[in-house]
């Protein structure tokens, strides 16, 4: 295991080294971010409009205490979104889709012998093929949160519409009621640290990935459970050390 | 030039190279041969430094290669070009992509120059117009020629190849064979070629070391090969019937 951390701390060193030529990097960055942003957004929109409805019916059937005012529902649904469901829920359903994706196309690349290529040519190929795609991580988990967020609170209020246990005007009078902008902060550290995360595990997976297409799968799967414990024990830590 | 000297390669308890020493020179066409598991790729990839040796040092026109960082190197890496077994090509580049790749890292053309360099070289491998395809769109011979094109994109001085006819058909063998040949002479390349293709021994043979169980079993050209009274190397060369028929009618 620590010998596995070491080497993970190593190409991570190796990856954040000057690239040989900015403009390539660049434009291998951009290229990531449309593939983790744009790539991963319908999956986003679905899951965020529906962990919202589902939080916002089951607080609201949880308060049916008439001595709770209803427009609780609304407060309880924003801070649960934003804290958790939508940063947390969000990178374990990410981790699936762009972190399989990550290990499974460098470690494609190492069995075809494309990085040793690479190598060849003299280029550091983990620089070259992990650092756009960590960036892209980085840059891009923050804006889908927000965006999940956001489709989370519109999926609560759709919910409500839909029936008559809160009435829609209380659930907007929670939403706004006693906000605490230090989740919304929270939540971004965490989707930040989860893109790192994510993205760097399921790369070091595939980079050191050696056989054929079985190991290939493995690493896939290697990389989206470990980042996935990586996502949760991280989101423990952040929570107890940001609230 | 490059030299080998005493290089050793060990993985775990597994000696593959047991103190092997030559000498690739310029404009020559030098074949690394033996049978499975001899360790031909192995050492291949300790000359292009892929593999660290565990004993013993490579020297790339008198520079000492074996004690140089990644950085050390790069000037040097700028130099070789190699066509691997499969290829290696990336797949999600188009063919002319993948030429101009090493061009668009290292040098500061602009991009019709680079666009003629990638032109030059498909044409130099008979591959002209294939510019937009992608490699899964190419045969096993087109994947090796464009193979080719992406090494020689950089004008190498050196240029490494392994196992060029591996999955291909006699006729296209011989072409590619020919190719390289071609490459070495006009170019003056230091070539090292991993083989255990007697065609290609015979054909573009001008240099060849035959490696058995780890070590350098023989040493000669192709003209020569035919009349060594190595044991071994006889057993290799004349394997097949069709070489011990031609034997005979020697």
């Amino acid at each position: 295991m620590f010998h596995s951390f070491g080497r993970y701390l190593l190409l991570l060193k190796l990856s954040f080294k000057k690239p040989e030529k900015f403009s390539v990097y660049w434009a291998e960055v951009m290229r990531e971010m449309v593939s983790v942003g744009i790539g991963s957004l319908g999956i986003i929109c679905i899951i965020s409009v529906f962990i919202g409805a589902v939080a916002v019916i089951q607080v609201a059937f949880q308060l049916s205490s008439p001595l709770v005012p209803k427009s609780i529902a609304g407060s309880i649904a924003r801070d649960s979104t934003i804290l958790e469901f939508s940063p947390t829920i969000s990178a374990l359903v990410l981790a699936g889709r762009v972190g399989s994706s990550i290990a499974s196309q460098i470690g494609t690349m190492r069995v075809t012998e494309q990085i040793d290529a690479l190598e060849i040519m003299g280029v550091n190929a983990p620089g070259y093929l992990i650092s756009p795609k960590v960036i892209a991580g980085l840059l891009m988990f923050p804006m889908l949160n927000i965006v999940s967020i956001l489709l989370g609170l519109l999926g609560g209020y759709v919910a409500c519409a839909a029936s008559n246990d809160i009435p829609t005007s209380q659930y907007i009078y929670g939403l706004r009621d006693a906000f605490n902008s230090i989740t919304l902060q929270t939540s971004i550290v965490k989707s930040i640290v989860f893109g790192f995360i994510i993205t760097s595990v399921c790369a070091y997976q595939g980079f050191y990935t050696s056989g054929g297409a079985l190991e290939v799968g493995q690493s896939a799967t290697k990389g989206v459970v470990y980042s996935c414990i990586a996502v949760l024990f991280a989101d423990l830590v952040i929570t107890r050390m940001l609230l | 030039m490059i030299e080998v000297k005493d290089v050793h390669k060990t993985f775990g308890e597994n000696h593959v190279l047991r103190g092997i020493s030559a000498q690739f020179h310029p404009g020559k066409n030098n074949l690394i041969i033996g049978g499975s598991g001899s360790g031909k790729t192995t050492l291949l990839k300790c000359i292009v430094g892929l593999h660290e040796p565990t004993k013993g040092e490579i020297f790339y026109n008198g520079e000492n290669f074996t004690t140089m960082n990644f950085e050390e190197r790069v000037p040097i890496r700028k130099e070789i070009g190699m066509l691997f077994q499969n290829s290696a090509l990336f797949d999600s580049m188009t063919v002319e992509e993948n030429i101009m790749f090493p061009l668009n890292l290292f040098t500061d053309q602009t991009r019709a120059e680079k666009l003629d360099r990638a032109n030059f070289c498909l044409e130099r491998v008979n591959l002209k117009g294939k510019n937009k395809l992608f490699p899964s769109e190419l045969s096993g011979g087109m994947k090796k020629r464009v193979g080719i094109a992406r090494a020689i994109s950089m004008q190498p001085k050196y240029l490494f190849v392994d196992e060029p006819n591996s999955g291909l058909d006699p006729k296209t063998s011989i072409l590619i064979d020919e190719l390289i040949a071609e490459l070495t002479e006009e170019y003056q390349i230091t070539t090292v070629v991993v083989t255990h293709d007697m065609n290609s021994v015979m054909g573009i043979g001008d240099h060849i070391i035959f490696l058995h169980n780890g070590q350098k079993w023989w040493e000669g050209s192709n003209k020569e090969i035919a009349h060594t009274d190595n044991q071994e190397l006889n057993d290799f060369v004349f394997a097949s019937k069709f070489m011990q028929a031609a034997k005979e009618k020697l």
